[in-house]
């Protein structure tokens, strides 16, 4: 290929900056506050389908690197597009691309708020996530990721007027501030004491016996504050729901995987070599996180709050397949590394792509019929048919199904896990197929979840009047979501293109790749490691199915007849069927919880016989506020109040203090 | 692998399977059934032992393993049920799925612990260690989650059923002395049990453990 | 992709798909044998579904098309599942389509679709039917997975023709991790298939119905389609049984001698998994609902062990 005049690198720089400005267009204040909202979100859009682009082709070109004239006097900006990073910034541009069609529809109908403002934090929120993501040193990186945690901490308060949204913006922006200081002390490990803080020098630097494990155990505290691992994972369930839907898309789909990147950058590029034992820890950690959110999401009526534990959970599926790549290659077997980095690496895409998609439609469902407690929902599928079907699409990708992408990536972590004979420790081998069992588990129960969801408030007969009253989404919205979708089934159906596109990653990384397996790359079977081993057509598998239901639907009506007659339904001799008859999302989960009592903390309060008014309360809560963080804030308050003491406000005490330290100083101190 | 070892491997297996099966039981009619099918593994896994190594005494052990464990017990147990009258279900302290998963927690343990002594051994049963074991803790975990007095009493008899196929495992079994002394232990133990069985159901009227709690200082 | 596969698929597709309703029958006429009452013939069920066919379709009114649409996705979905497992023989040109893990994976779509559907018209025995059908799914499924996995640690492969040709052609060996796995797999069997005593397949009575709440709704076509792709359903999961755990007689690539003997075998494997199902039908009795998922659980746990064992034992 001819040496292009621009490179890729210049390329993104070059829509950083575009983002950076129009946002600031936003701050203009027209006579018309819709013109700017549909001037510049579509922009926006187009600028992410350009930041898609190149890092498609980036991914496979050697990486490059620039350095600007900003910054530090002895540090300034770093700046590098390599395979890694080029991938995220093409989930990033591809994500963003569609949330920003939607929100040019969403923006604009908004009554209150400051659509300007909105736009402005917005756009430069797009830009602080695709500089974390070609930042080459600890300054640029620790700037972009606190003008990202700012940004999207405006936007989460975007209805500041509601105190629990400024509650929830608070913890969103404290644990942010958490995961900042730790990610700061793990540059600080890095950099090995020679002062530089360039990435490069952190390549090189050598670090002495258990230096490096702190380093990664910081990193994975700082990162996985921002990912939401448990238990860091309380502002995740606050903030997520807090937000406008567009901006809960971008926290869901693009901003954790930020941290994601994060944690990829640091253990397999900065730290010199990779212990498996860190492989063992961030297993269990993942574990313990994909099955706690699940059944937290199983227990949730609020419709983006279940959303949001989903995400905790799909975090967790993105560990275990980093967890065992770690573990295959701090135990010298790299082959088997590359597979579960592939896995780690194509769920990333996948859950921004489906998660951005459901928020996005829980939005529409928000906006059109103002609901978001599932006990109000039911029968929207025949008010707003478009979002129901986009939704659908969602709900099944994430639920893992053939011939979707999200079967494609929970696929690949079960053949890194099945390979775990390779290895001759004990304990990893049980382990191992321990961590399959849970992501099993896992998948099985959020097919259960969205049925759930969809079928509650999707289908059915309305609850409530706001469902009978909703409209379908704009025409923006409807674009929007329809990219993500065709995004979902391209990702499903075309694994083994992609999977060759990711190969290079692999190689930069690791120093392996899958070509140097007998992995075809036929574009029809999907088979990473052998043919014999293991093979997945996701096409075969589409048009089968296909051709199954046309052919049956061709053959019966040729046959038989296509007759039909409409009537009232099955009631079973009870002639007074309603719509609370229905189950609720509660009573869906209902047997889940039962089974699962211990994991969760149930306050419930059931009437007695002779309560005149009977009420039935059960509340689901999270464990982790009561053992975890109410104690950490106590202690500080005590502490607070304990040195508290100090100001006692009176004149006289406060010279003492001075003239006690002069005196400290005078006789001590020569 | 020879067929005798892969034969034993299969019935170590089976061990376990019954051992698991009384951790999740209710019925206490099932449970005595199992634990005499647990008697006929045993009893089987020591004759094929004593076939392929040709080791005499271990015949006699598993005639003496049928008599008492297979025939002689669980018809005490039966007698003991149906003159205390009782039928109803079992309850456990931890619900059956919990208790299953603290099980395998524990199988994985006893494995971990028994992988370096199995590789020392030379028997041809040196794997079964690791599985005796587990049984071993297994049964001691049923006695710990059960309510009622003669659950508690069967899982303690499985754990000497778990002691004795670790016996024939590793050391190819136990002298001839020791071993018709425990098995007359368990014998008058299981009388005994059965006697103060009818004692505390007299005082309580009823059979479940948490009574007992009373007798004590305060 | 030679001839003799090709013809081996066709062939598969077509007899699993006619014979299935015929082992519907065969275990209903066994189980009415072992409770001493007079036997429908076992042709009975094509009867039926010739009699559905000719009806009109009653539709509820809210229905929506998922609803009319779900009974063709499962069927296609089953007969998908009818042409990967090898029944004759392990030439299959469709299979490496799909491997034990996008097997269960179809599983799943169908349960998914017909759950939607039954949430579709909104009456309370569908939502009973669908929470019920994925409460037990969220439990059997994992345990499907965690069962294959014991075959594919054995075999070092997922590909359900590799599994046969592994456990078939080597050297007879006892592997006790598959014992764990034989009850694990029947257990799974009876929850997926909606047998006694995870739900009764013959009950009137809608509170006590899991499947069956799920179909209330559907008529003539519809039913026909989903009740042709549950005796589907069942003739795949004891063809799964019988090629993982007795897989001796399925014919090898290639080798045509072996084919009469392979239709015989697998003639007379199925009859005896029919005739052992009603067995077990008629001596257990149908269990409450909350002692299902112990049930399920149970499976999973044996399978899980079955996974230990094997490093145990067999490495």
């Amino acid at each position: 290929m001819p040496a292009a005049p621009v490179s890729p690198l210049e390329v993104t720089v070059g829509i950083v900056l575009f983002w950076l400005a129009i946002g600031l267009l936003g701050i203009l204040r027209p006579k018309r506050p819709d013109a700017i909202t549909r001037i510049v979100y579509p922009l926006g859009a187009i600028a992410g389908v350009a930041l898609a682009v190149v890092g498609l082709v980036a991914i496979g070109l050697p990486w490059k690197g620039m350095v600007l004239p900003l910054g530090l006097p002895d540090l300034p900006f770093h700046l590098r597009l390599d395979a890694l990073s080029a991938f995220f910034l093409l989930l990033l541009g591809a994500t963003s691309a569609g949330i920003s069609c939607y929100a040019t529809g969403y923006f604009a109908g908004q009554q209150h708020g400051d659509p300007g403002l909105t736009c402005l934090q917005y756009h430069w929120f797009l830009a602080a996530m695709a500089l974390v993501l070609i930042a080459d040193d600890a300054y640029l990186f620790m700037v972009a990721w606190e003008a990202m945690a700012l940004t999207s901490y405006f936007l989460v308060t975007t209805e500041h007027n509601d105190p629990e949204i400024r509650k929830a913006g608070f913890i969103y922006l404290l644990i942010a501030h958490i995961g900042a200081i730790a990610i700061l002390l793990c540059f600080g490990v890095l950099h090995g004491g020679q002062g530089d803080y360039t990435f490069d020098a952190m390549r090189g630097a050598q670090l002495p016996g258990n230096w490096a494990t702190i380093a990664f155990l910081l990193a994975l505290v700082g990162f996985g504050a921002k990912a939401g691992i448990v238990p860091l994972h309380v502002w995740l369930p606050e903030a997520h729901p807090a937000a406008p839907s567009p901006v809960s898309a971008l926290l869901s789909g693009v901003m954790l995987k930020t941290a994601i990147y994060g944690l990829f950058r640091v253990t397999y590029d900065l730290l010199p070599a990779v212990h498996w034992e860190w492989g063992l820890i961030t297993l269990v950690v993942a574990v313990v996180t994909t099955l706690f959110g699940v059944l937290f999401a199983l227990m949730q009526h609020d419709l983006k709050r279940l959303l949001a534990y989903h995400s905790v959970e799909n975090i967790g599926i993105i560990l275990i397949g980093f967890g065992l790549s770690l573990i295959y290659l701090g135990t010298g077997h790299p082959l088997l590394a590359v597979l579960g980095l592939i896995a780690a690496l194509y769920h990333p895409l996948d859950h921004a792509v489906f998660k951005a998609l459901l928020f996005l439609g829980a939005g529409a469902v928000l906006r059109e019929s103002g609901l978001r407690d599932l006990g109000k929902m039911g029968g929207l599928m025949r008010v707003m048919p478009y979002t129901a079907f986009f939704f659908l699409v969602g709900a099944l990708a994430i639920s893992a199904l053939p011939p979707l992408n999200g079967f494609v990536s929970e696929w690949l972590t079960f053949q890194a896990a099945l390979l775990s004979p390779a290895l001759q420790h004990g304990v990893l081998r049980s382990i191992i197929p321990l961590a399959a069992a849970a992501l099993a588990l896992a998948g099985a129960l959020t097919a259960m979840c969205f049925v759930k969801v969809f079928g509650v408030a999707f289908l059915g007969v309305p609850r409530s009047v706001e469902a009978v009253g909703g409209r379908e989404a704009g025409r923006w919205e409807q674009l929007g979501m329809a990219w993500l979708a065709a995004l979902c089934v391209i990702l499903g159906l075309c694994p083994v293109w992609m999977i060759g596109l990711m190969d290079p990653i692999a190689l930069s990384l690791l120093d392996y790749s899958l070509a140097y397996t007998n992995a075809s790359t036929h574009w029809l079977w999907l088979t990473p490691v052998s043919p014999d081993r293991a093979s997945y057509s996701p096409v075969l598998f589409f048009i089968v199915i296909v051709a199954v239901v046309l052919a049956a639907f061709w053959l019966v009506r040729l046959l038989y007849h296509g007759r039909l007659r409409r009537t009232a339904p099955w009631d079973c001799g009870y002639p007074e069927q309603n719509a609370r008859m229905q189950d609720t999302a509660e009573g869906f989960a209902q047997p889940i919880r039962q089974i699962f009592a211990p994991v969760y903390e149930i306050e419930s309060h059931h009437p007695d016989p002779f309560d005149r008014l009977p009420r039935y309360v059960t509340k689901v809560r999270d464990h982790c506020w009561r053992w975890i963080y109410l104690p950490i804030a106590h202690a500080a308050a005590f502490c607070s109040r304990a040195l508290g003491r100090i100001q006692t406000g009176r004149v006289a005490v406060y010279l003492m203090y001075s003239f006690a330290t002069i005196i400290f100083l005078l006789a001590f101190v020569r | 692998m020879s067929l005798s070892s892969q034969l034993i491997n299969l019935l170590a297996a089976i061990m376990l399977l019954i051992a698991f099966a009384m951790l999740s039981q209710r019925r206490i009619l099932s449970l005595i059934t199992l634990f005499a099918w647990q008697g006929v593994v045993l009893s089987l896994s020591t004759f094929v032992v004593a076939y392929s190594t040709g080791q005499g005494h271990l015949y006699f052990s598993g005639i003496l393993t049928v008599m008492i464990k297979v025939i002689a017990l669980p018809w005490i147990l039966y007698r003991l049920l149906n003159r205390l009258n009782i039928r109803w279900d079992v309850e456990t302290l931890l619900n059956i799925p919990t208790t299953m998963l603290i099980g395998i927690a524990l199988v994985i343990f006893a494995f971990n612990l028994a992988q370096p002594i199995s590789e020392l051994a030379s028997t041809v049963t040196r794997s079964t260690l690791g599985i005796a074991m587990a049984c071993v803790l297994l049964s001691f975990l049923m006695m710990i989650t059960r309510r009622k007095a003669v659950p508690v009493v069967i899982g303690f008899l499985a754990m000497e059923n778990g002691l004795f196929f670790a016996a024939t495992s590793a050391t190819y079994g136990m002298p001839m002395v020791v071993e018709l002394g425990i098995a007359l232990d368990v014998l008058v133990g299981a009388f005994i049990f059965g006697i103060f069985f009818f004692h505390i159901r007299e005082t309580f009227d009823s059979l479940e453990v948490r009574h007992m709690e009373k007798l004590k200082e305060d | 992709m030679t001839l003799g596969g090709a013809l081996n698929q066709l062939v598969q597709l077509l007899l699993v798909a006619v014979a299935a309703p015929l082992l519907v029958g065969w275990v209903n006429a066994c189980r009415a044998w072992l409770q001493n009452k007079s036997a429908p013939s076992p042709l009975q069920p094509y009867r039926v579904l010739r009699k559905l066919l000719h009806k009109d379709v009653a539709l509820a009114e809210n229905a929506t098309w998922l609803f009319r649409f779900a009974p063709y996705i499962i069927f296609g979905c089953m007969w998908l599942v009818a042409g990967i497992v090898p029944v004759l023989a392990t030439d299959l040109p469709f299979a490496a389509a799909a491997d034990v893990i996008a097997l269960v994976g179809i599983f799943a779509v169908a349960r998914v679709f017909i759950s939607l559907a039954a949430m579709d018209i909104g009456t309370a025995f569908g939502t009973l039917g669908a929470r019920r059908e994925m409460l037990i799914g969220a439990l059997a499924e994992p345990a499907l997975l965690i069962i294959f996995f014991n075959f594919a640690l054995i075999s070092q492969s997922t590909s359900l023709t590799t599994i046969v040709e592994t456990l078939a052609y080597r050297e007879f060996a006892l592997y006790p991790s598959l014992a764990f796995a034989a009850v694990a797999f029947v257990i799974v069997l009876l929850a997926e298939n909606a047998r006694i005593p995870v739900d009764n397949p013959a009950t009137h009575l809608e509170l006590t119905m899991v499947h069956e709440a799920l179909i209330l709704e559907y008529s003539a076509r519809h039913l026909a389609l989903i009740e042709w792709a549950s005796a589907i359903k069942l003739f795949a999961y004891c063809a799964i049984g019988i090629a993982c755990f007795l897989p001796w007689g399925i014919a090898e690539a290639g080798d045509w001698g072996a084919l009469p003997l392979a239709i015989v075998a697998a003639a007379v494997k199925i009859t005896v998994a029919g005739a052992g199902l009603a067995l077990m039908e008629t001596v257990s009795a149908k269990m409450r609902i909350f002692r299902v998922p112990e049930f399920v659980a149970t499976a999973f746990m044996l399978a899980m062990l079955g996974l230990l064992l094997h490093y145990v034992f067999e490495v």
